[in-house]
């Protein structure tokens, strides 16, 4: 299936959590904020949560900004 | 501060700072830096923006919250770059996830990429709606004090004004509107953005405000770490100058010197 992380399409398995996207971006155990389709998926519920086809899903960290 | 001068510290909701001056992590060379000029700085609280993250290409990349680690600093996540209502809220409940539930955020809805003035009427919207869901929210609004008394009954912890256009080094540039608001807010009145130099930052608190934030000031200096332990200077004597009173101006001169007793 399909989802849109960041803004990119990416091509993914079926029933992927939240877990295995983090660890196949390589960002596991990185100070992170999950966004699907708006709402927030807390860090503590990403092994339960399984993307739909379609999903847009957002990744967001800190950076330098005033 | 001298032991005759029993200042109040700055509070903002319900904790207490020593230092008057809040400093942004934008604009510098790389995480050294940043922490090098934080700490010279003497800020303890620290701006930073919420951004999507590298897309693993740059896993290796240093975090900037490595540089000023939470455990240190109270890091206060901003809305900068939001234009609506809704990604400034979105980016508030995304950085609160982020920090693990620490819910104290800088609020700035913009109106135009020109000035980077704030928006005041959406400002007014998504302060409620952060407010409503329990977020502890500084303000960046304009130096209108109906706006700013608006903000504060809403429940926003601190209003901060603007002394500039954000990264202009202009300066105070509505000292009497600013005076306004500090004399009829009771919540913390920081001055926010605009400051181009020491001078300015004692200016401002010379006015008599409870801090100042800044970034471009420090990270754009040609030194960024000297720059950041002279805002630190300025910031302090302008206090300690706002508490102290000054001397009212006059036109003409006032001798320093007794003007009995002379011989000649």
């Amino acid at each position: 299936m399909q989802i849109i992380v960041n803004g990119e399409q990416r091509d993914v398995s079926d029933g992927l959590t939240a877990e295995q996207l983090v660890n196949e971006m390589d960002i596991t155990g990185k100070r992170i904020a999950m966004e699907v389709n708006m709402e927030i998926v807390p860090r503590s519920c990403y092994a339960a949560h399984i993307f739909n086809d379609g999903d847009k899903v957002e990744i967001v960290h800190a950076v330098g900004g005033g | 501060m001298t032991d005759t001068v029993k200042d109040s510290p700055l509070i903002i909701a319900g904790k207490t700072y020593s230092s008057r001056l809040l400093v942004g992590s934008g604009k510098y060379t790389g995480n050294e830096q940043t922490r090098l000029a934080t700490e010279a700085s003497g800020a303890e609280i620290v701006t930073v923006a919420v951004r999507r993250s590298n897309m693993g290409q740059r896993a290796d990349e240093p975090n900037l919250l490595e540089a000023i680690p939470p455990e240190k600093y109270t890091i206060l996540p901003n809305t900068a770059g939001c234009y609506t209502v809704d990604d400034a809220v979105r980016t508030c409940r995304l950085a609160r996830e982020l920090l693990d539930g620490h819910n104290l955020v800088k609020l700035e809805v913009l109106a135009d990429e020109k000035t980077l003035y704030p928006d005041v009427i959406q400002t007014l919207k998504a302060a409620e709606i952060l407010v409503k869901e329990d977020f502890e929210v500084m303000v960046y609004t304009t130096d209108d004090l109906t706006i700013a008394k608006e903000l504060e009954a809403m429940g926003c912890v601190a209003v901060m004004p603007l002394a500039a256009p954000i990264g202009s080094g202009l300066g105070v540039q509505n000292p009497y509107g600013i005076k306004f608001i500090i004399e009829e807010l009771n919540v913390p009145v920081l001055i926010d953005a605009g400051v181009g130099t020491a001078s300015d930052a004692a200016f401002a608190m010379e006015l008599g405000c409870d801090g100042v934030l800044m970034n471009t000031a420090i990270a754009g200096a040609k030194d960024p770490v000297l720059m950041a332990s002279a805002m630190k200077k300025a910031i302090e004597a302008g206090r300690e100058a706002y508490l102290a009173g000054r001397i009212p101006r006059k036109r003409y001169a006032s001798a320093s010197s007794p003007v009995d007793g002379t011989f000649f």
